[in-house]
């Protein structure tokens, strides 16, 4: 059957050259997808319900009720702390190409009508690795959210650490860390929604230590790379290691969600904490 | 101090044979060290130990990270990467220390958290998270030194602390040179390179608001005189310990955020 759907797809998208579609081919399944139809499904495979990664702006779009989405720090860049080659070139580039300032978009929204501080991070932009930007970002959201008394919702995404700014990224786990944790003191709720993927030194800091933390199906959840475990232990890892539902089964989850719910699902949890609308 | 050394140069010095170890220090700069086992959860992980101490006349915790000076020794405590265990039963020691009211040390001594099955089964990134944060409230001094490598997210879960002392050559990073110069180009040849354009060093550290303090090691390095050097860190922690002692707890805790809260460069 999937072989059938393979060829209708080739047949009817790559036949012609000039009027080819644009074509999604699903890293899982394989199955190619008209792109149309991939992102009218918000990027998940129909055939296989892989759930790909989703850019900043259109994670908002479907978790923040229309308009009324206002970001925080916009313009803030990062800088080159370490005086690293070509980083401040290679900055440069991608915020032309991915029309985002660093790999994390905050601010704040309201999901059905409740005031919540909310963070995504973008994997397009050097793979959602965290250095100043997403540190100090994060770590203001928080801060606001304290000030204000609302939740924070963070969507994870990310590779671990951006080692062009050397020590000061590991220190924004530090940085972020501390925030969420006054925050918490606080008594503020903070669910930590992780996507695809989460790693590194952002798993070792703030995707960790949400009140409630929920996973997008089957995505990659963990502390070290795969090859990297790979190759210290010199044996070919399980298919599952390291997935969502893995790390559900090893404690680390509350719940894997699926896309389509997660706007409705946050919102409950929201308004079963005690959440409301609010002027701020 | 001797005339400069590159960072390549120190890292040979902190991986030279005979370095010395936690093992060694503490003999030497405290009395009456007792050590505590476990996490309470899972077990007790040998990369890491921790224990009640006497500095002089003040009762202290220490954490520390385990090289091993040999090979058997570096088997039994797993080259010095914690298991997420090993990070629990830091915290569990530090928790002990706020309630009793002790000041905390620890010694950085690490290549990096384990990376591995078992670490990722029972949550590495959890424990180390957890650490960060739990420490960054922690009322109670904490003081952190790191005696050799300083590596990544498995360093830092020790290293949140109202002030940090790297030996002179000491390093501290977010990945290893070797990591550093496989990942970004490709070439794990490169390891000299990326170790002296990485900003690893103790100065680099002091420079770039990541540590306060450096404590001199002997001519040649820390092996060649172990006295010495165990009396340079005692000297300084007998003069740091009481000064954050006798700061208000609440200013010493917003201090030790602020510390954190201001390492990042940006513009907007
Ligand atoms: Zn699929």
């Amino acid at each position: 059957m999937f072989d059938d759907f393979f060829n209708v797809v080739k047949l009817r998208f790559n036949g012609g050259d000039e009027d080819e579609v644009p074509t999604f081919k699903c890293p899982r399944c394989q199955s190619p997808v008209p792109m149309s139809r991939y992102e009218e499904l918000h990027r998940v495979c129909p055939n296989c319900n892989y759930h790909g990664r989703l850019p900043a702006r259109e994670r908002i779009a479907i978790t923040a009720d229309k308009e009324s989405f206002r970001e925080f720090d916009a313009d803030m860049i990062s800088c080159d702390p370490i005086d690293f080659p070509d980083y401040t070139e290679k900055q440069k580039e991608l915020r032309q190409k991915t029309g985002l300032n660093d790999a994390v978009v905050t601010g704040i929204a309201n999901i059905r009508g409740i005031t919540t501080v909310i963070g995504v991070m973008d994997p397009n932009y050097m793979m959602g690795s965290m250095g100043s930007v997403v540190g100090e970002k994060i770590a203001r959201a928080f801060e606001y959210a304290t000030e204000n008394g609302l939740p924070v919702v963070l969507f994870t995404a990310s590779g671990g650490a951006r080692m062009q700014e050397g020590i000061v990224s590991l220190m924004q786990m530090a940085k972020t860390s501390g925030a969420v944790k006054l925050h918490s003191d606080n008594g503020g709720l903070y669910i930590t929604v992780l996507t695809d993927p989460t790693t590194g030194g952002v798993t070792a800091s703030f995707a960790s230590l949400g009140d409630i933390i929920i996973a997008e199906p089957k995505i990659l959840i963990g502390f070290a790379g795969r090859r990297v475990i790979e190759s210290t232990m010199k044996q070919r890892l399980p298919e599952d290691f390291q997935l969502a539902e893995f790390m559900q089964e090893k404690g680390f989850v509350d719940m894997i969600v699926e896309r389509k719910r997660m706007r409705a699902t946050l919102a409950h949890l929201l308004e079963l904490h005690g959440y409301k609308g609010k002027e701020v | 101090m001797e005339e400069k050394k590159t960072a390549w140069e120190r890292l040979k010095l902190v991986h030279t044979k005979g370095r010395p170890t936690i093992r060694d220090y503490i003999p030497l700069i405290f009395n009456d060290f007792y050590e505590m086992h476990g996490d309470r959860f899972y077990g007790d992980d040998k990369a890491v130990i921790g224990g009640i101490a006497m500095l002089d006349g003040t009762p202290v915790t220490v954490i520390a990270q385990v090289k091993g000076r040999d090979i058997d020794e570096n088997k039994a405590c797993n080259f010095a990467m914690p298991l997420p265990e090993g990070y629990r039963k830091a915290l569990r020691l530090a928790k002990q220390a706020e309630k009793f009211h002790r000041p905390v040390i620890c010694f950085i001594d690490t290549p990096g958290a384990y990376a591995g099955v078992a670490a990722e089964e029972r949550g590495q990134g959890e424990a180390i998270a957890r650490n960060i944060a739990e420490f960054m409230t922690l009322r109670t001094p904490i003081i952190s030194i790191v005696l050799g490598e300083g590596g990544s997210g498995g360093a830092l879960a020790l290293g949140v602390c109202d002030e940090l002392a790297m030996l002179e050559n000491a390093q501290y990073s977010v990945i290893s040179p070797r990591g550093f110069a496989s990942i970004l180009w490709k070439d794990a040849e490169r390891e000299e390179e990326a170790c002296n354009i990485m900003k690893i060093t103790a100065e680099d550290m002091v420079s770039l608001g990541v540590a306060e303090s450096i404590i001199e090691e002997p001519l040649g390095g820390a092996h060649n005189d172990l006295d010495k050097i165990s009396e340079n860190i005692k000297e300084y922690l007998l003069c740091k310990i009481p000064e954050k002692c006798e700061k208000d707890i609440d200013v010493l805790l917003k201090e030790r955020y602020t510390k954190f809260r201001k390492i990042g460069e940006f513009t907007e």
